[in-house]
């Protein structure tokens, strides 16, 4: 049994919303079945037939070729099953994930991961603002899962995070790790201002020497433990962080945001 | 049956069901590992007073150990799940909490999860930190000497507590001597421990008592200078019986310890005071684990 695959015939003019087009809501539908289901755009609905060509039938794993920046809601509420995307993905990739995979070989928008429960979600190009974060107005983000990017993301990145792994490998936007409650947010590259802006608790991973607040205070050099364990965890990841030479347990710790309960830290690789 | 010139009896070893658990010990060396796993299984050697029967399974390498540092693996059995979680938890707090650059780890995956280091966060005081990963719960605690690792919990299991086999020699520097080869290769078998002082025992006990509020006294029909004064299971030349009580998380892994630590006083044999193997046989009033002697060296 194949793929599932839906390639893009052309781009609408309008956004998309992808949410049916998940394994558990496909269960047991035959091909004309699928092909007849309705997705919102704009203001209509279309039928799937109408904007993908669709062939194989193996639903718990999907892929969406010729993909593009307006297909949102990728994998919402995943709850098992493999989804591939070829191209960029539009906002709200992964929302609510419960477990199963992601992959985008491109570019992803807004608020992707918002809200994961599980699962993993990767992407290869960059990722937008609110990476792993909460709806607006809504107090918990991430819950759980990883989230890998190999470019760079936006502003935001693991804002009301709750649990789980942020990990990027390029540089992140202003405000990485806001309101953080817990999890873990690795970024190889550069970060931007106000880095763990408000944060409660959680870590902040660095490669590089952040910019930091005056509400974040010096705890001085360690060699801590737990960071071998959390390496060693990246290793099945095909990634950047998979690689033994970019581990380290010598860290700078930093305590913060004083300006909250201070119990988050920003951990700084010591060469 | 007779081995070498020593006599394997025939007869069998009680042995009774118990909770168990494994913890990984690490630290900066194998030195301070040992010395905190010392620590932990202190005071453990008979579930009749101390609680629990606890001891070292095993030294681990480097690569063995969750954070890559030189490790100790040890065993704890207790008579029940709650005595088991009160017995590690207090001796984690009291021997490996403390113990310079350690940090502690699940020994078991599976089984019932009991806590180990969960509720020694609150030592923390607000300033713990909890690390999830790949779905294994982790406790960082500021100590003073940087950071204690801890994972949440560890796996118990159902047990066997009290394989056991005596050795009758002609004299007892000759019996510890027996024992202490004995030892030397039970020690190499995994998923076992020998929980007395250095692995022996040679006050070996009876069921009951003539007084009242005494459970268990000495086993008088293998004490060499009771031999004319009670009903005695020993012969005139014996003069020295020392025993070897052995704690496996399976019937299977105490047979296995069994055959090598009689193996190992059978190659001592007569020709060095070696003359019976027995056992501690209770007419099956102690436990349903029952260890055939001849069975185990056939």
């Amino acid at each position: 049994m194949s793929a599932l695959t839906l390639t893009l015939k052309h781009r609408p003019d309008q956004r998309v919303d992808m949410s049916p087009l998940v394994p558990h809501l496909l269960e047991g539908l035959e091909p004309v079945q699928i092909a007849a289901l309705e997705l919102q755009t704009g203001k209509r609905k279309v039928r799937v037939d109408e904007l993908f060509t669709i062939s194989g039938s193996d639903i718990q794993t999907i892929v969406i070729k010729n993909s593009f920046s307006k297909l949102d809601f990728i994998g919402k509420e995943l709850q098992g099953g493999s989804i591939k995307v070829e191209g960029d993905a539009g906002a709200y990739l992964g929302f609510g994930i419960k477990s199963g995979e992601i992959e985008v070989d491109g570019n992803s928008g807004l608020y992707t991961g918002c809200e994961m429960k599980k699962g993993f979600i990767k992407i290869t190009g960059n990722a937008g603002d609110f990476l792993g974060g909460a709806l607006p107005g809504n107090k918990m983000g991430m819950k759980g899962g990883t989230i890998l990017v190999k470019g760079n993301v936006g502003e935001r990145a693991g804002d009301h995070m709750r649990r789980g792994n942020i990990l990027i490998e390029g540089n992140a936007g202003d405000y990485c790790g806001s309101r953080m409650t817990a999890g873990t947010i690795a970024v190889m590259g550069q970060t931007g201002r106000f880095l763990g802006y408000a944060m409660r608790r959680g870590t902040l991973l660095l490669w590089n020497q952040p910019q930091l607040s005056a509400s974040f205070n010096d705890c001085g050099a360690h060699t801590l433990a737990f960071l071998p364990i959390l390496f060693a965890s990246f290793k099945k990841l095909n990634s950047k962080f998979a690689d033994a030479s970019v581990a380290f347990n010598r860290v700078q710790r930093y305590a913060g945001d004083m300006s909250e309960i201070g119990r988050g830290e920003v951990l700084v690789k010591l060469p | 049956m007779i081995i070498n010139g020593v006599t394997i009896d025939a007869t069998f070893a009680e042995a009774f069901p118990m909770k168990a658990t494994r913890a990984i010990i690490t630290a900066q060396n194998e030195k301070w590992a040992m010395i905190s796993a010392q620590a932990m299984t202190g005071f453990a050697t008979s579930v009749i007073a101390c609680g629990c029967e606890a001891g070292i399974e095993r030294v681990l390498d480097p690569s063995e150990t969750p954070d890559g540092r030189p490790g100790v693996s040890i065993m704890i059995f207790a008579m029940g799940g709650k005595g088991l979680a009160k017995q590690l938890e207090t001796r984690a707090g009291q021997c490996v909490l403390t113990s310079p650059t350690s940090a502690l780890f699940a020994g078991i995956d599976g089984g019932t999860r009991i806590a180990l280091g969960k509720n020694l966060r609150y030592f923390g005081d607000g300033f713990q930190v909890s690390k999830l990963i790949d779905g294994k719960r982790y406790w960082r605690i500021p100590v003073m000497d940087g950071e204690f690792l801890t994972e949440a919990t560890t796996g118990q299991v159902d047990a066997v507590g009290g394989g056991n086999f005596l050795v009758l020699a002609e004299s007892q520097p000759q019996a510890l001597t027996a024992c202490e080869a004995a030892i030397e290769e039970m020690r190499k078998m995994p998923n076992v421990i020998m929980p007395f002082p250095g692995g022996v025992v040679r006050s070996g006990s009876k069921v009951g008592s003539k007084y009242k509020s005494l459970g268990a006294s000495t086993n008088d029909a293998f004490c060499p200078t009771l031999k004319g004064a009670t009903k005695t299971d020993l012969s005139p030349e014996i003069e020295s019986v020392m025993e070897i009580v052995i704690d496996g998380l399976t019937k299977e892994d105490i047979d296995k310890a069994m055959r090598v630590g009689i193996q190992a006083v059978c190659d001592l044999g007569a020709a060095n005071g070696i003359k019976r193997i027995s056992a501690g046989n209770y007419g099956g009033k102690l436990g349903p684990f029952h260890f055939h002697l001849q069975e185990i060296m056939a």
